[in-house]
């Protein structure tokens, strides 16, 4: 834990700001791509302690945002039926379906477990060899090795009862569709460092030289962010549009190979729809035919899924950072956490949640350290 | 936009940036979901719009940890609480110290310390006499401890498969000292907010053993009985205007509970609420906010400013206080929320949790 909160000593961060300031001459326009980047700049308020001139872009890195109603719709379907086990990741327990959520499913009967590994859920399905245990697989890059790993133990070790949901989600491709929109105004950006963990670099520079944007790897505290700010308002100034690797303790150039050749193994690349945007071009992951016995989708027939989308939520702009979320005229009225229009606002990630939880009110006018006690 | 989402993968087409809308949930609960239990926004709901029409508004419409009720010419403060936590023994503690410092922490936010105590047991069908005799005895321990006594109680058996080994329930009695009017709504601006010690580590220490995860060090239950903590304070002024004890939802929650119940806005400095760096590592690896986890030997004060250095250092002087700090305080602007302010110098909203933390994806 030191370790981490020497990544957020505020000293630091206020020379940093400095630096920030001093290089900025013109206003810039920056995206950072992983929804936990966005809730540590909307947490601490470093949005708020920008030079004018720098706008954060809330980018469409929410694992749980951007997976499909009908990925959503399919593992209700599945986790509803008798004689399964549906495991999750919590945060995926909210997100709500065409007409309910998974602890819908569980208050109606269902048999819906959180878990905090995909291990953990291949150990319940050889707890229960007459159970159909069903882990569901969404998320982007740092999620996806570790899903990876626990289809390829279960085929190794022939667990039969096993099988995945899977919907995984490929930074790289979204970077190009959010730089390819007409409207887009993102000028640079903040690579998701975990993402980059398992990945490297090798996928960036292409894409910093296609659209001549600025690319830094950052990671999640607060001083990496302020860094990875740094480093992208320097190369915009210079007119610079290079990957940089701003988290460098956590990523190394190659990635991890390890992890990488267990996502070539157990996935292959594929089109994918993402809730709010649409289909991006080989955007995700499906498993591989290899793999076929341990996919949920094949195993259980889903088919005939009905989604239903309203046309209120604006989410999928927000996705794309063309709309802060406290410019929709749903946030904070029609659209809550409690009663939420879109996955932006239900997940702990999502970028209007973020708002919602934390920005809903100015600074207040009494400052704590005008206070004399405090 | 069903065309563009479905989930057998399309030919290589652009994205359909004309096509944006989002999902659309409807959020209304014709069943019960855990999340009524998580002592967040959908308990309160449950509370407010099923419970108080059903019983009746009265004294119970306060809505505080416990009943302050004219008898005689005393006070009697009267609270119930029940107990379904998982595992039954857990590092500080165990369901039997829970079902008795849950019920005299209680009674302690009115400034009453616990006479007596009642205590029903529903045990699951199967269950070891052992396993519940061991309760039994923390249960009297705890209650010897706290200087009460356990006087009347009830047991119940129910069918293998329908409990979870051992439900408690308990309620207690306890007599307010004369000039004492400790509520939620007296928070007033001004006042000075305190918390007795470090918080997260009873919710830490639950999730440590129930999901079998390890975090370096044993993190042990924070579990303990507030009264006489509460009695040093009375003894330094009567006039303590809120305490709570921020078990469910946390500290966030207690706050939030009162700055809605009084009225009145809350501004705390993120830096100075005490969190013990295995909580904060803990809750770094799951995605949890300290703010949020349960604590059971924690209070927090609303205290006039001009007491509040005493008070302070009454707490410190004890032993359940001795990492007791000042966090924030009452403010008039934005009345019913509670703010942060960060270490950066940024603000935001702490807000009440819709219903349970939910540990993040990545």
């Amino acid at each position: 834990m030191k370790y981490l909160a020497e990544f957020q000593n505020p000293e630091l961060a206020r020379g940093l700001l400095d630096d920030i300031r001093a290089a900025v001459t013109r206003p810039w326009a920056l995206m950072e791509v992983c929804g936990g980047q966005t809730h540590t700049i909307i947490r601490q308020g470093i949005d708020q302690l920008l030079p004018d001139g720098v706008e954060l872009i809330h980018g469409p890195g929410c694992p749980v945002c951007v997976t499909p109603l009908e990925v959503i719709d399919k593992a209700l379907a599945i986790a509803a039926r008798p004689g399964v086990i549906f495991c999750s990741f919590g945060d995926m327990l909210r997100v709500p379906g065409t007409d309910r959520d998974l602890f819908r499913v569980r208050s109606e009967g269902g048999d819906v477990r959180v878990v905090y590994s995909p291990l953990d859920a291949l150990r319940i399905a050889t707890e229960n060899p007459d159970r159909e245990v069903v882990f569901f697989g969404i998320g982007f890059e740092t999620t996806a090795p570790p899903n990876a790993m626990a289809v390829h133990q279960a085929r190794k070790r022939g667990i039969r009862n096993f099988s995945m949901l899977v919907s995984h989600v490929r930074v790289p491709p979204a970077i190009d569709a959010v730089m390819g929109s007409p409207d887009c105004r993102v000028q640079g950006f903040l690579a998701a460092g975990h993402v980059c963990s398992v990945m490297g670099t090798s996928e960036y520079p292409e894409l910093a030289a296609r659209h001549r944007v600025p690319i830094v790897v950052t990671g999640f505290e607060p001083l990496d962010i302020l860094e990875g700010i740094r480093r992208v308002v320097r190369q915009l100034e210079r007119g610079e549009h290079t990957v940089d690797n701003a988290y460098p303790r956590a990523v190394r150039p190659e990635g991890n190979p390890a992890a990488r050749a267990m996502l070539a193994d157990v996935f292959e690349v594929t089109d994918r729809a993402w809730r709010g945007i649409g289909t991006i071009p080989l955007s995700g992951w499906r498993l591989s035919p290899r793999y076929r016995e341990h996919d949920a989708e094949h195993r259980f027939d889903v088919v005939d899924i009905a989604t239903r989308e309203p046309a209120a939520c604006r989410s999928g702009e927000v996705l794309q950072g063309l709309l802060k979320p406290n410019q929709c005229e749903a946030f904070g009225t029609d659209c809550t956490p409690r009663s939420p229009l879109g996955a932006t606002m239900v997940s702990s990630e999502g970028a209007c949640a973020a708002y919602y939880l934390y920005r809903r009110l100015g600074t207040p006018t009494t400052p704590l350290e005008a206070s004399s006690v405090v | 936009m069903s065309d563009t989402l479905s989930g057998a993968p399309a030919p290589a087409a652009a994205p359909d940036f004309g096509g944006w809308t989002c999902p659309l949930p409807l959020r209304d609960h014709p069943r019960v979901v855990m999340g009524h239990g998580g002592g967040g926004a959908l308990s309160a709901e449950l509370v407010e719009h099923l419970f108080l029409p059903a019983f009746g508004g009265g004294t119970l419409a306060a809505l505080g940890d416990c009943a302050v009720l004219p008898v005689g010419g005393s006070r009697l403060a009267f609270s119930t609480d029940s107990f379904v936590v998982r595992p039954l023994f857990f590092p500080g503690g165990s369901i039997g110290d829970l079902a008795v410092n849950g019920t005299v922490n209680d009674l302690a936010m009115s400034g009453a310390r616990a006479a007596y105590l009642s205590c029903g047991f529903i045990l699951e069908e199967g269950v070891e006499t052992e396993v519940v005799g061991r309760i039994a005895r923390a249960l009297g321990d705890a209650a010897r401890a706290a200087g009460t006594e356990v006087v009347t109680g009830d047991t119940k058996v129910v069918e293998a498969g329908h409990g979870d080994g051992v439900y408690i329930n308990t309620a207690g009695i306890g007599v307010v000292p004369p000039g004492v009017d400790i509520r939620p709504q007296r928070a007033e601006p001004g006042d000075v907010v305190i918390v007795s010690g470090e918080i997260g580590l009873h919710g830490v220490a639950i999730m440590s053993v129930r999901e079998g995860l390890e975090f370096g060090v044993e993190i042990e239950s924070d579990c303990a009985a507030l009264g006489t903590l509460v009695e040093a304070m009375l003894a330094v002024t009567p006039d303590l205007h809120v305490l709570r004890d921020p078990t469910r939802g946390g500290l966030a929650t207690a706050l939030n509970e009162i700055a809605g119940a009084a009225g009145v806005g809350v501004v705390i400095r993120e830096r100075a609420v005490p969190v013990p760096p295995q909580v904060a590592n803990a809750c770094a690896i799951l995605g949890l906010d300290p703010m949020y986890v349960a604590n059971e030997g924690k209070l927090v004060a609303f205290v006039p400013r001009a007491h509040a250095d005493a008070v302070l250092a009454a707490m410190r002087a004890h032993p359940l206080g001795a990492a007791a700090a000042v966090i924030g305080e009452c403010v008039p602007e934005h009345p019913g929320m509670v703010v942060a302010r960060t270490a950066f110098g940024g603000t935001r909203v702490v807000d009440l949790p819709l219903g349970e933390q939910l540990p993040r994806i990545c």
